[in-house]
């Protein structure tokens, strides 16, 4: 059985010029234990997804399970299995650290949960702010209750909605080894982030979404290895030959050309020096993810769901 | 899923979860949101328990000084003490309707009912615990203006458990209310218009002031399609033994009046009515 299961969902909203399709036949599973990225560009309806998942909203067609529960119809049990980090800085101005989890644990109806509070409290760095109201957190601090209230009812499945938008690397890093640390006890991460470097640095497998599409669904290590793997990078002032300018990407002076492999980069520098382009700077490195999810969205049309 | 080799499937439902201890089937979580709701207020008791007694010792020394000698309304009554308990119950539904109203409004516009949606919470769970929240409100505030009013004049308690009633059923049917004004608005002035042009003018009309038979038999018929004129003469009766209609025909109006606003809160709820998109 699938951690998660998206079936067929579909998210229409009744706009002022006409209907909006946020969300169309998104269809993929996520298994247990699996660290899972969810990508795409701003409108692409990732947190719309989410939303439907944790019950924020509601699918207009389709069906969502959470550890076989579906969302809808055993809101209950299938909300048990989730906890969600959301986007916006959220939180209760009237209750203190500890309240505001002891009392988010008691919804879920987890009482005597000061156990597991402290721990999380302690690996969040938040235990000398316990009795701190919320007000008085800073940004950095708020984003880790709204981690610790996600976590405060143990669930299966935890969905981090860009958690680490705007907030400092140190608590970047305590977090990531704090997820590291429960996806090897057995959680299941769902994780959206434009910080593609995260994804792949963490994420076992990958979907990219777009207008409401799966574009691509595949392991993160697939998704490197499909794209033209080797990247040339040099700096130049002078025109390209014609042979590379369609293949080129160019960012001021920066020229970045995709290679299938040593072969290839050695044609390109060989146009390059057929054609007396003096380059400076010259590197070669590897595609990361960055350059998968540019090249992906702007095919997205003729490589539309390439199901793993 | 061939691109997928997750990890070790996980056999059970729930590999690292302790199951709460408790599930409480409809009612799971509704006592730690009453909790929660019950502690917002009481938070802030300044000005969401204090300041609503003064306003109510501050009509009594105006309207109760000016009027004391002119009005008599039931025998024997002298007017300082058929007011007093107006405004108790006045107090009551006001502070029950700010209550859930306020609650619900700040949560939306602060955006932390998230925290509410994600939760297990039933409609039934959301219902009990905000206008539970609300009845205690309502109930701090009019004990606290009849224990400040009762120095003014005397005021006897002939049939309490009609106090009682009324006060319960009262400060329930506007806790509702005030759920479904939370859920209906969306901005502050939204909510002030519901409270200033529904919730005000039906308090005001609903004899607090007045007995209703000193008025012209027309405005004596409209006041009685008013179901805040039934709570607060039934809650008079409690302290009196008099009252304008009869305290069981009020009973059955401001239980019904009740049950339909709790049938429609608890409709709004249930399909997430402009909080689950």
């Amino acid at each position: 059985m699938p951690a998660v299961s998206f079936h067929q969902v579909t998210k229409t909203y009744a706009g002022a010029r006409g209907t909006l399709r946020a969300l169309d036949g998104v269809s993929f599973d996520i298994e247990a234990g699996e660290f899972f990225g969810l990508l795409g560009p701003n409108g692409a309806g990732k947190t719309t997804l989410i939303s439907i998942l944790a019950g924020l909203a509601r699918a207009t067609e389709g069906r969502v399970t959470v550890m076989g529960h579906d969302v809808v119809a055993e809101y209950a049990q299938a909300r048990r299995s989730v906890g969600i980090v959301p986007q916006e800085l959220v939180f209760d101005p009237f209750f203190s650290v500890r309240e505001t989890l002891r009392i988010q644990s008691g919804y879920f109806g987890v009482h005597h949960n000061d156990g597991w509070i402290d721990e999380l409290l302690a690996n969040l760095g938040l235990s000398d702010k316990a009795s701190a109201n919320m007000r008085q957190l800073s940004g950095g601090m708020k984003r880790r209750v709204l981690v610790a209230q996600a976590l405060v009812h143990r669930p299966s499945v935890i969905v981090l909605d860009e958690p680490t938008a705007g907030v400092d690397v140190e608590l970047r890093q305590t977090l990531w080894q704090f997820i590291a640390r429960l996806n090897r006890e057995g959680h299941t991460i769902l994780l959206t982030t434009h910080y593609l470097e995260e994804a792949e640095a963490l994420c076992g497998r990958i979907a990219m979404l777009k207008q409401g599409h799966v574009v691509a669904l595949d392991r993160t290590a697939n998704l490197l290895a499909g794209t033209a793997s080797t990247m040339l990078r040099f700096k130049t002032d002078q025109a390209l030959p014609q042979s590379l300018r369609a293949s080129a990407r160019v960012t001021g002076r920066i020229v970045q050309l995709k290679a299938r492999d040593a072969v290839e980069v050695e044609t390109q520098l060989a146009a390059l020096r057929g054609a007396g382009v003096r380059v400076e700077d010259l590197e070669i490195g590897r595609a990361d993810l960055e350059d998968v999810f540019l090249e992906i969205m702007q095919g997205a049309g003729s490589r539309k769901v390439e199901m793993a | 899923m061939s691109g997928a080799q997750p990890r070790a499937p996980v056999a059970t439902d729930d590999p690292v979860t302790p199951r709460p201890a408790g599930r409480g089937g409809m009612l799971a979580g509704a006592r730690t949101l009453l909790f929660k709701e019950v502690l917002r207020f009481w938070k802030v008791a300044f000005q969401t328990v204090a300041a609503p007694v003064l306003t109510a010792v501050l009509y009594l020394l105006i309207f109760g000084h000016v009027l004391e000698d002119r009005v008599q309304v039931f025998p024997g009554v002298g007017y300082t003490s058929f007011l007093i308990p107006g405004l108790v119950m006045m107090s009551v539904l006001q502070n029950s309707f700010a209550n859930s109203s306020s609650s619900l409004v700040q949560s939306k516009i602060t955006g932390n009912l998230v925290f509410l949606l994600v939760a297990p919470l039933s409609h039934w769970a959301w219902f009990v615990a905000y206008v539970g929240a609300s009845v205690v409100r309502g109930l701090c505030v009019g004990l606290g203006v009849y224990a400040v009013t009762v120095w003014f004049a005397p005021t006897p308690l002939v049939q309490p458990a009609w106090i009682i009633v009324f006060a319960i059923l009262g400060a329930g049917m506007l806790g509702s209310l005030g759920l479904i004004a939370g859920l209906w608005a969306e901005k502050f002035d939204q909510m002030a218009a519901f409270q200033n042009f529904i919730v005000m003018p039906m308090t005001f009309l609903s004899g607090v002031f007045y007995s209703v038979h000193s008025l012209p038999a027309f405005w004596q018929n409209i006041s009685h399609l008013n179901p805040f004129f039934y709570m607060i003469d039934g809650f008079r009766r409690g302290f009196f033994g008099a009252s304008d209609v009869s305290p069981w025909l009020s009973l059955a109006v401001v239980g019904v009046s009740f049950g339909v606003v709790a049938t429609i809160a608890l409709r709004l709820l249930k399909t997430g009515y402009k909080i689950r998109y």
